[in-house]
């Protein structure tokens, strides 16, 4: 099993979950996130002042998935989530040591 | 069994009440749907009812003339009253959600507060001798002026009948004066909270309050509105109709505007406002439609706030006024929009909020002697003078003002007065502080008019920023007037108060963090000390 965490812009979470659905995903999870790449952020005004936004708004996404669906997996959000422009995220795969379905205790691949 | 007969006996029964009916509803009198017949001779007080004499109708007429002035006092300062909305929405939303129970705290107790003190002291320090007001039917009992003799003149300084308000001030004219001038008293205490937001203490804030509404304010106003001496410098000293102010530019928003620049300079600024090099760092509001929201409710209580200071509705200046007082706030909304946007790129919505209440303050003393276009110029250029005050004292004096209120309202009260000596046009004010003939500025003739202005903006620079530099001075040295460090970085929400204004959301700097190294003031070298020490725990 691997885990894949996608950290996209906000807007794409849509489009992202619909490639997702496609692909016959049964679930996942996102959580509202911070955070900042290569680029730092960028500095607005305010009142005459600089206000340097550090950092971004993104919203990360985490699935489960068997081994030899990652890749394709991991395709579909690249394509769903690329704007083209800085700051449209990354996405870690790591493996997994188990899952576990809290309703009826199974456990592995069937728990995901 | 029904027969026949008791059935025709208990038809022609019905039909008969039916006919009574109709015939008595008839002849009853009919409503008066259109209203012209409601109303008339019969509602003169006579003693011969239906017959008055020509002096019954006279005393009719006079009651109905006070009745519409003290309606009209009321019902503006009832709008006056709502403008205490108004300022907590902008001050919250122009600061932190961490902080947003404690600064609508603030806003909220200043209301009563500030009443509690003005019932006890302030009012009869301010009206106690201001003598008949008649367009509210005579004022009885606010008869007693404190004077002092200097140069062979008499320098009336404060009221002395009217304390909670006993007496024979118990009158209907003198109550509503009060609530009137309570509701004023109050816009000036509200608007140090917006320059010393997020790092005062509640307490002391609280005793601010007292301080305010109980002397300070009273003081300045009874020179100018009481028959003090500023408003007699006319007859005394020949300079114009002595300092005139309609409706308060620098008896309420000057007196607010300086109490909280001294309170700001004596409280610092907040932590992570200014780097080590002196740089200002910004600290964006958290909601900024609350702040436009409580700058419209401001717009709106302004209604109240300089048509309601002819304390006449009879007075059909009302229609002027109202107008003058509109036109500023758009003039000065538009100029202060402009100039962000030209000089930064966008049309900074927090500076257009400010614009329009400087275009406000400034109007406020001139609005019932000038014309339209003199209107739209003097909002113009506090728009202007607005945006180059809050640049200038934010990042040449380094004095950190959340809100603008320094701007807006220390700034732009010294330009509403010094406005009207230069462009009162001579079509109001007959008789003004007992001096002959209409109110006219430098640029309609009276340059002794703007004399007057300076000096009443000289005193109440001077007296105010006095007072209140030395009162938080006082208060700083022995209490203390500033939130903890570790209170000011979590949020004065819980410590002050103890109630979170958002507790279902985690709030996170946007910045993610401190924002910059810190600057000056004791509480800055204590936040530096905090910062370094737990850079160190982290290393170890």
């Amino acid at each position: 099993m691997k885990k894949i965490e996608a950290i996209i812009k906000p807007f794409k979470l849509d489009e992202v979950k619909e490639a997702l659905t496609k692909l016959g995903i049964q679930g996942m999870s996102v959580s509202e996130v911070k955070g900042f790449g290569r680029q730092k952020g960028h500095t607005e005004l305010y009142r005459g002042a600089e206000y340097v936004v550090d950092f971004l708004p993104k919203v990360k996404i985490e699935i489960l998935i068997e081994d030899e669906k990652a890749a394709a997996v991991t395709d579909a959000i690249v394509t769903a989530a690329r704007t083209g422009r800085i700051g449209d995220g990354k996405i870690f795969v790591s493996p997994v040591d188990d899952a576990v379905r809290i309703r009826t205790g199974e456990r592995g691949e069937s728990a995901i | 069994m029904l027969e026949s007969k008791t059935i025709k006996r208990t038809v022609l029964s019905l039909l008969m009440v039916a006919v009574i009916m109709l015939v008595a509803a008839a002849t009853c009198a009919a409503g008066d749907p259109s209203g012209i017949n409601t109303g008339g001779i019969a509602d003169i007080t006579a003693a011969e009812a239906g017959k008055p004499t020509l002096e019954e109708v006279a005393a009719t007429v006079g009651h109905n003339k006070i009745s519409i002035n003290i309606m009209w006092t009321l019902i503006t300062g009832f709008l006056v009253m709502f403008m205490q909305a108004g300022f907590a929405l902008v001050e919250t939303g122009f600061t932190r959600a961490k902080n947003a129970a404690e600064t609508m705290s603030m806003n909220f107790i200043v209301y009563v507060i500030g009443m509690t003190g003005y019932w006890i002291c302030g009012y009869a320090l301010q009206m106690g001798g201001v003598g008949a007001v008649a367009a509210l039917g005579g004022t009885p009992g606010l008869d007693s002026e404190f004077t002092i003799s200097l140069f062979g003149k008499d320098f009336g300084l404060f009221g002395m009948k009217g304390f909670f308000l006993g007496g024979d001030t118990y009158d209907v004219g003198v109550f509503t004066l009060f609530l009137f001038q309570m509701v004023f008293m109050d816009t000036a205490a509200t608007i140090p909270t917006g320059a010393m937001a997020e790092r005062w203490s509640f307490k002391n804030f609280c005793f601010f309050a007292f301080f305010m509404s109980m002397f300070v304010y009273p003081l300045f106003a009874n020179w100018v509105w009481g028959g003090g001496w500023l408003s007699q410098l006319g007859k005394n000293f020949g300079l114009g109709h002595g300092h005139v102010d309609f409706a308060g530019s620098s008896v309420v928003h000057a007196v607010g505007g300086i109490a909280a620049l001294a309170g700001a300079m004596v409280l610092g600024p907040r932590l992570g406002k200014y780097t080590k090099d002196g740089k200002s760092i910004a600290l964006p509001g958290h909601d900024i439609p609350m702040a436009l929201l409580g700058t419209f409710i401001l717009a709106f209580g302004w209604f109240g706030f300089n048509p309601g200071s002819t304390l006449s509705g009879t007075d059909l200046r009302i229609g002027v006024i109202a107008v003058n007082t509109m036109l500023a706030s758009a003039s000065g909304c538009l100029v202060a929009m402009m100039y962000m946007w030209l000089t930064t790129g966008k049309p900074d919505p927090s500076m257009a909020a400010n614009g329009l209440l400087a275009g406000l303050v400034a109007i406020t003393a001139p609005c019932a002697f000038v014309t339209s276009a003199s209107a739209f110029l003097i909002g113009a250029i506090a728009g202007w003078l607005v945006c180059l005050a809050v640049l200038f004292i934010d990042q040449k004096l380094m004095i950190d003002d959340p809100v603008g209120a320094i701007s807006v309202h220390g700034v732009n009260g010294i330009w509403g007065v010094l406005s009207l000596g230069l462009f009162a046009d001579g079509t109001y004010g007959d008789g003004w502080n007992g001096v002959e003939g209409t109110v006219k500025g430098l640029f309609y003739g009276d340059a002794s008019q703007f004399v007057a202005q300076c000096v009443g903006s000289l005193v109440v620079i001077v007296f105010v920023y006095t007072a209140f530099y030395a009162f938080f001075k006082v208060c700083a040295t022995v209490w203390g007037i500033r939130v903890d460090p570790e209170v000011e970085m979590e949020g004065l929400d819980i410590p002050e108060v103890g109630s979170l204004a958002y507790p279902e959301f985690t709030l996170v700097s946007p910045h993610g963090g401190f924002g910059g190294s810190v600057g000056g003031g004791s509480a800055g070298k204590a936040a530096m000390a905090l910062q370094s020490m737990s850079l160190r725990t982290d290393e170890a």
